[in-house]
């Protein structure tokens, strides 16, 4: 019950106007695996001493694991940057924008709260150098106890805190330094879980109903199933863990010489890219999809499961209104789980919500462009906040499965850019979710990069798409053939593939019956005259 | 020259004409079924009935394509335009007058120059029209990748869909046509029993008697 309690200090200091019973989480704990190691860390001196503070502790793994900081300081976890090898784009929480709370720069103690280390503070510089920065526990501790906490730029607490009238003790970092062991889901889920700043918020297939699931839910993770943890899946060599979705592996032989390691976190380096076993002329044809189509566009028919909803709709230009003067918030939402959600935050603005949402379908060559600063927007339009690539005349692209995020957010009217917001900080008279001045907030936001910005913004319209993966149903509730291979299919907006039962050529159709009409018409007619002239005949 | 009735229709072909129609009517069932014409049955069920009603039907023709060239009975389908026009006419004009038909089946040519020149249009063009697209449809996979992007499959389609109408029409005409004799029944016996009228030449009823008298009524 440790997660929950990290659960609710994540998500109370997310809300700062929530009310106490909207943010209490089923109470869940995965199962956890045996651990297989050789070495029992209780039995370390060095560990079985209180200590101080998260680097404290780190030195003291890193005096066995000399390795172990140079290797996390390499990965994406680490380096929030992520050069795109294709489009050169530079990407990671550190450069991109997207339609849930912005943008991490100006917001830094917030944001860095998910870094994987101590004392990020400012985005316009590396994350600290020293290799005792390294939070090495976040994603190691099996005790469940130790959370960074949110506004502690990565670190955990180190005393007793009061928050919204309830005491928060700290972990005992020796308990968690003698504990640790590889990352179950918990570890992972503690960041990924709550992107967006509550439960599901961003990714949609990525929730606290994962932690104990049933096969409904997520077919690999379900607790009574095949019990996977993340890792199984997101294997890693040296610290860097493998499943991006900035570059998607979206074609994947699935071959794999004995004992060759994978690397890579697909559906086929496991399943193969002819998934359906034996020759029944169903399955040839479906594994004569897997070229075009996802292993996830069927097997994921729906998102956000067990529960627990996503934000499909985030409206920042509604932020900012208050009552009395008062910051205020309405929760017209109750999700499965039967958690009530807010639809209205004065901080953040509107919120719409889904459960079970059927997808959005794209093609999908595994880039996705970011509309970064620099890139100029057309506000007329609904602007995508990033773009997925890939079409049907592309061998790369398979159609898949996406989270469409509808936005409103505020844009430089005069130079035609997103723009950063400054929306954390207490003691600021420029955090937003403090003054409630946009002008002021947007201002503060584009210093923070040294960002040209005119003083005028407005509000756009924008869309966000997060590729869906996780969350896979079991076999039997695969999509059926029918729900492409129909009028208005789940795949009628996607273009440049004639899909028999949904594709027509409609004037072809059109002739064809016609034709056939006219046929039948002329054979009667012919028939008729026949027996008329016949009977006439006889007649006479 | 005499009126006989003889085996016109050998067991073979029988067989090949009403295992075809069966077929036939379950591949413009299901395949409307998968275009979407109609949604009397389930999508998947459609493609697994079509495909193997298809393999089953070109399985067939492999059949009946050996029992053409063996037997020689491919020359009934050779074209001729020796009364041609005078069945053309009798259709537009002289049927509506009770007219009698200007053919006279004959032991070497069992179809009038009209009826000829039409199954051989289907066989020679529109099955093979719709053999091959369906074979290029169904094995898509197979070639997607030289084609990548480009809308063959489409062309592959539109022209499996005309062929399937063509053919519609064509059964639409030929069970008209059924009618046309002094009836129905008459028309379509022979196709069961095999036994048709023929004027035979004295070669032929006298080879018929002699070396396949099964082929001939007494």
């Amino acid at each position: 019950m440790k997660f929950k309690h990290s659960l609710i200090l994540m998500l109370t200091l997310c809300f700062s106007t929530a009310y106490a019973d909207s943010s209490t989480p089923k109470p869940a704990t995965a199962p956890k695996h045996a651990s297989t190691s050789t070495a029992d860390h209780s039995q370390f001196e060095i560990l079985k001493q209180a200590f101080k503070s998260g680097p404290e502790l780190t030195a003291a793994c890193l005096t066995c694991h000399t390795e172990a900081s140079h290797q996390v300081k390499q990965s994406l976890h680490w380096k929030w940057e992520y050069k795109h090898p294709e489009t050169g784009q530079m990407l990671g929480k550190k450069h991109v924008i997207n339609s849930f709370c912005g943008n991490v720069a100006s917001n830094e103690p917030r944001c860095t709260s998910c870094h994987v280390g101590y004392d990020w503070k400012d985005m316009s510089k590396e994350p600290p150098a020293e290799d005792n920065k390294v939070d090495c526990v976040v994603c190691h501790d099996t005790t469940g106890t130790y959370s960074k906490w949110p506004t502690g730029a990565g670190h955990p607490l180190y005393e007793p805190t009061v928050s919204k009238g309830v005491t928060v003790m700290p972990p005992d970092l020796s308990k968690v330094a003698q504990s640790v062991g590889l990352p179950e889901r918990e570890n992972c889920g503690s960041c990924h879980f709550f992107g967006g700043g509550a439960d599901n918020v961003k990714h949609g297939d990525l929730s606290t109903a994962l932690l104990t699931p049933d096969k409904h839910t997520d077919v690999h993770m379900a607790a009574d199933g095949l019990n996977f943890a993340c890792t199984t899946c997101h294997v890693s060599t040296e610290h860097q863990i493998e499943g991006s979705r900035y570059a998607v592996n979206t074609h994947d032989d699935g071959k794999k010489k004995p004992g060759e390691r994978r690397d890579v976190a697909t559906c086929e380096s496991c399943h193969s890219n002819k998934p359906h076993p034996d020759n029944t002329l169903k399955h040839v044809k479906l594994n004569n999809h897997t070229e075009k189509v996802a292993c996830q566009t069927c097997h994921i028919p729906e998102f956000a499961k067990g529960g627990v909803a996503t934000k499909t709709s985030w409206r920042w230009s509604e932020a900012g209104k208050l009552k009395d003067g008062k910051p205020y918030s309405e929760e017209g939402y109750t999700q499965g789980n039967g958690e009530h959600l807010h639809t209205y935050l004065s901080t953040k603005g509107k919120f719409e919500y889904g459960e079970d949402v059927v997808p959005h379908y794209a093609w999908f060559d595994g880039q996705v462009e970011y509309n970064l600063l620099s890139e100029k927007i057309d506000p007329s339009k609904v602007v995508e906040v990033n773009k997925i690539n890939g079409s049907a005349a592309d061998s790369d692209s398979r159609i898949w499965p996406f989270k469409r995020m509808e936005g409103s957010q505020a844009y430089d009217k005069i130079n035609k850019t997103l723009v950063m917001n400054n929306v954390w900080g207490p003691t600021t008279d420029t955090a937003f979710w403090t003054n409630f001045d946009w002008a002021k907030a947007i201002q503060a936001g584009m210093d923070a990069i040294d960002a040209e910005y005119s003083g005028e913004f407005g509000f756009v319209d924008t869309y966000m798409y997060w590729p869906i993966t996780h969350m896979v149903a079991p076999k039997d509730e695969a999509l059926d053939c029918a729900d492409c291979h129909s009028d208005n299919g789940r795949l009628a907006d996607i273009k440049g593939v004639y899909m028999p039962g949904q594709s027509k050529n409609a004037t072809l159709d059109k002739l064809g019956m016609l034709a056939v009409i006219l046929t039948i018409l002329g054979v009667l007619g012919h028939g008729l005259i026949r027996l008329f002239l016949n009977k006439r005949g006889k007649q006479s | 020259m005499s009126m006989r009735r003889v085996v016109l229709f050998t067991k073979f072909e029988r067989f090949w004409h009403w295992t075809q129609m069966t077929l036939i009517f379950i591949l413009l069932f299901t395949g409307f079924a998968i275009h979407g014409t109609h949604h009397l049955m389930p999508f998947d069920k459609a493609v697994m009935v079509h495909t193997f009603a298809a393999l089953a039907l070109i399985l067939l023709w492999v059949f009946a394509i050996f029992w053409h060239l063996t037997t020689g009975t491919w020359r009934h389908y050779v074209p001729t335009s020796n009364g041609l026009f005078p069945v053309a006419r009798y259709y537009a004009f002289g049927i509506f007058k009770g007219e009698h038909h200007p053919y006279r089946k004959t032991y070497q040519r069992k179809h009038n120059p009209l009826q000829a020149l039409s199954y051989l249009g289907l066989k020679l063009f529109l099955f093979p029209a719709i053999w091959l697209s369906g074979l290029l449809y169904l094995f898509y996979p197979m070639w997607s990748n030289m084609v990548a992007g480009s809308n063959w499959l489409e062309g592959v389609a539109i022209l499996h869909v005309i062929s399937a109408f063509a053919i519609l029409i064509f059964i639409i005409a030929h069970i008209y046509l059924l009618t046309t004799g002094h009836s129905f029944k008459e028309h379509v016996m022979p196709m069961v029993t095999g036994y048709d009228e023929v004027d035979l030449s004295e070669a032929e009823e006298a080879y018929l008697q002699q070396d396949e008298l099964g082929h001939i009524k007494s």
